[in-house]
């Protein structure tokens, strides 16, 4: 855990300056992502202290980060507050629903991932992983960020090693 | 539990669900069901009420047919069947005749007209072009210097989903509509065919922050269908698991009410408390949302001696902390100040729409399925249900913290009393097309899980009420004479789910 957090916050440094901006997405989550993406912020992981933040607007995002399967009903604001990103952008799929679809999979009112509509630059498995796992899940993200180009040209991401749960 | 069924034609429905609610039933929720695999023309609703203190269900059901999917609406006298019944026009396209307002809910205005994807000749998988031209339609409030302030459904914060409509007079709001199901998966139809084993593992991803009372609901449906009688151990470590998961939920839950109000001391010490619980969870289950403890017939793994010690010696220093934190919380006059009179749901409403958890109870509306239909080991243990009679953000905020120290309580007797023994007992085969029922208090109020099997211990139909579907009517009408700025606050304090809402 401390390796993660010294590696990720010396990329940080040499990537964005001092901070990393993330814009949250839900796109169609059971809250359990969620909770755990919240919990990076409290006092124990407390990721602020790393020059990371969750902002408001997507046009602030240096990444998005996206919990859910993607729902039909989601999936227009998913596609519009991806656009509002700059480039280069980066996605980090959060938990086996973004992933993969998880437990629901490909219905009538889910698509089942993400990187069926957008290029994923790293998937967090997990259900939900945990936050040790996000945060290594983004520092792999910035470690790869050279790769992308604007517009990204998109290629194999590859998935984090601490599969948790 | 018994379950009285109560079979009439379409015609009588609204007369005999009267008669229930006339001898004191308790409306929970409508389940609608495509039964023409089992021969029946072919579609069927079941209103399904509780006698509470008596351990009693019944259900009034009858079978609407395909040559004229229509029945009377029971919205009219019932109104927290509104939603049910529009559920089930949406999905299954049976009509119910009367019903006050009939537009798009589950499925979006984008959803093509006449399509219907819980029919039983809709394949799972089968998607459908969205529809842009038709625009979501929703009553308005109009006049000079009145505005609209449209918000989500992607918010600011790392939060769920849901869209809504404030229209102001300068900063008071006069009416608010809230468009939610924005994150419906399917989850009911994805179930269908599934094993009755698998589908435990979907039941636990309805919600995530209440995944063991889904989980209990879930198995205590099947059990009820295979009349199976759960090992006395695996009775008391399933209140143990429940209640730790009302803990981390409740304590987690006063933090965020300080968000509500940017108040840092409330929402560090609040989320601090929580993730130390969620350890704890962990510790115990391995898993920070307690998934995977709950089997059918028992539980999935016994708990040592020195894991209920740790639980002991854990929840007395988190119990002390909780305690001082909320003193310290309660003694600032200006958070005192904004959560009074905020958002109130007054006690009539909060009745007439049949609300669940501790929002109904901060409204003096007593009701509580651990006491009034009790399951697992909760008859054996002592508890009081608190109730408050305010009904506003501040009663809420409080209901939690006496219901966390209820909980603590229980926990103590459970580890003290904890009998020895089994922990999980085979289910069985069961018998298809019947189906079960079972109903759990989660931490924001009562789940109701319906199962019917089909062939071979599979799911012909599962249909899942949480407590967030019966609380969310009643939020946009507590709304309206307070500020915008109040309304983070407002929806905190009711702390309803959006993803067990949609599924
Ligand atoms: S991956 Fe698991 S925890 Fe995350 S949204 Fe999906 S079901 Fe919920």
């Amino acid at each position: 855990m401390i390796e993660i957090e010294e590696k990720l916050s010396s990329r940080i440094k040499q990537c964005f300056g001092r901070s990393l901006h993330i814009r949250h997405v839900d796109s169609g989550s059971c809250n359990g992502c969620e909770f755990e993406t919240t919990a990076l912020m409290n006092p124990v992981y407390d990721i602020q202290r790393f020059g990371i933040d969750f902002v408001a607007s997507p046009r602030h995002a240096d990444m998005l980060l996206v919990t859910g399967g993607v729902t039909r009903n989601l999936e227009e604001a998913l596609r519009k507050t991806y656009e509002a990103v700059a480039h280069p952008k980066m996605l980090v799929a959060i938990g086996a629903c973004a992933c993969v679809g998880g437990m629901i999979g490909s219905t009538y009112a889910n698509l089942g991932g993400v990187d069926k509509i957008f290029p994923v630059s790293v998937y967090v498995p997990g259900c939900p992983p945990r936050p040790q796992a996000i945060l290594e899940g983004i520092l792999h993200a910035i470690e790869r960020s050279h790769e992308l180009e604007s517009p990204r040209k998109g290629n194999g991401a590859y998935a984090t090693g601490t599969s948790n749960v | 539990m018994k379950t009285t069924r109560v079979i009439v034609g379409p015609q009588e429905l609204l007369n005999a669900c009267c008669t229930v609610i006339n001898d004191h039933g308790r409306f929970i929720t409508m389940v609608a069901s495509d039964e023409c695999g089992m021969g029946i023309d072919r579609f069927v609703v079941r209103y399904i009420f509780a006698h509470d203190g008596k351990s009693m269900l019944t259900v009034v059901e009858s079978v609407v047919p395909e040559s004229d999917p229509t029945y009377p609406s029971v919205s009219s006298m019932i109104p927290a069947a509104s939603w049910a019944e529009r559920e089930a026009h949406d999905l299954f396209g049976i009509f119910p005749i009367g019903h006050p307002d009939l537009r798009p809910l589950v499925l979006h205005e984008h959803w093509p007209e006449g399509v219907y994807p819980l029919r039983k000749d809709y394949a799972l998988t089968e998607k459908q072009e969205q529809d842009f031209s038709r625009s979501w339609s929703y009553p308005k409030v109009e006049g000079e210097g009145v505005f609209e302030v449209p918000v989500g459904p992607i918010h600011a914060g790392v939060i769920e989903p849901g869209h809504f409509r404030f229209q102001v007079m300068g900063d008071s709001v006069l009416h608010l509509e809230a468009k939610l199901f924005y994150t419906h998966r399917g989850i009911e139809k994805r179930s269908e065919g599934m094993p009755v084993e698998k589908g435990l593992y979907l039941a636990e991803r309805i919600c995530g922050v209440c995944s063991v009372s889904h989980a209990l609901s879930y198995v205590q449906a099947i059990e009820n269908i295979s009349g199976t009688e759960v090992p006395e151990r695996a009775t008391f470590l399933r209140v143990l698991f429940a209640e730790m998961e009302r803990l981390y939920n409740h304590v987690g839950d006063i933090g965020n009410m300080c968000a509500g109000i940017g108040y840092a001391y409330g929402i560090n010490h609040g989320a601090r408390l929580k993730e130390q619980l969620m350890q704890m969870n962990d510790f115990v289950i391995g898993h920070r949302f307690l998934r995977g403890s709950i089997a059918l017939g028992g539980i999935t793994e016994n708990i040592t001696e020195e894991k209920l010690m740790f639980i002991e010696v854990t929840l007395q220093q988190v119990q002390k902390d909780l305690n001082e934190i909320v003193g310290q919380i309660l003694s600032h006059d200006t958070v005192v100040n904004r959560f009074s009179n905020a958002g109130v749901l007054s006690e009539q409403i909060a009745r007439e729409l049949f609300t669940v958890g501790p929002t109904a109870r901060a409204s003096n509306y007593d009701v509580d399925v651990r006491r009034d239909l009790p399951y697992a080991a909760y008859s054996q243990l002592a508890f009081d249900v608190p109730t408050l009679t305010q009904g506003d953000v501040l009663a809420r905020f409080k209901q939690r913290f006496l219901e966390a120290r209820q909980s603590f309580q229980i926990i103590e007797q459970v580890i003290k009393n904890m009998p020895k023994g089994d922990i999980c007992v085979p289910i069985g085969d069961l018998h298809p097309y019947s189906f079960g029922i079972g109903i759990t208090e989660s931490p924001r109020g009562e789940n109701l899980h319906f199962v019917m099997t089909g062939e071979n211990n599979t799911i012909y139909r599962y249909r899942v009420r949480s407590a967030p579907y019966a609380n969310w009517p009643a939020v946009p009408l507590c709304v309206p004479g307070n500020i915008i700025p109040d309304f983070p606050l407002i929806n905190k304090s009711f702390e309803l789910c959006y993803a067990c809402c949609d599924r």
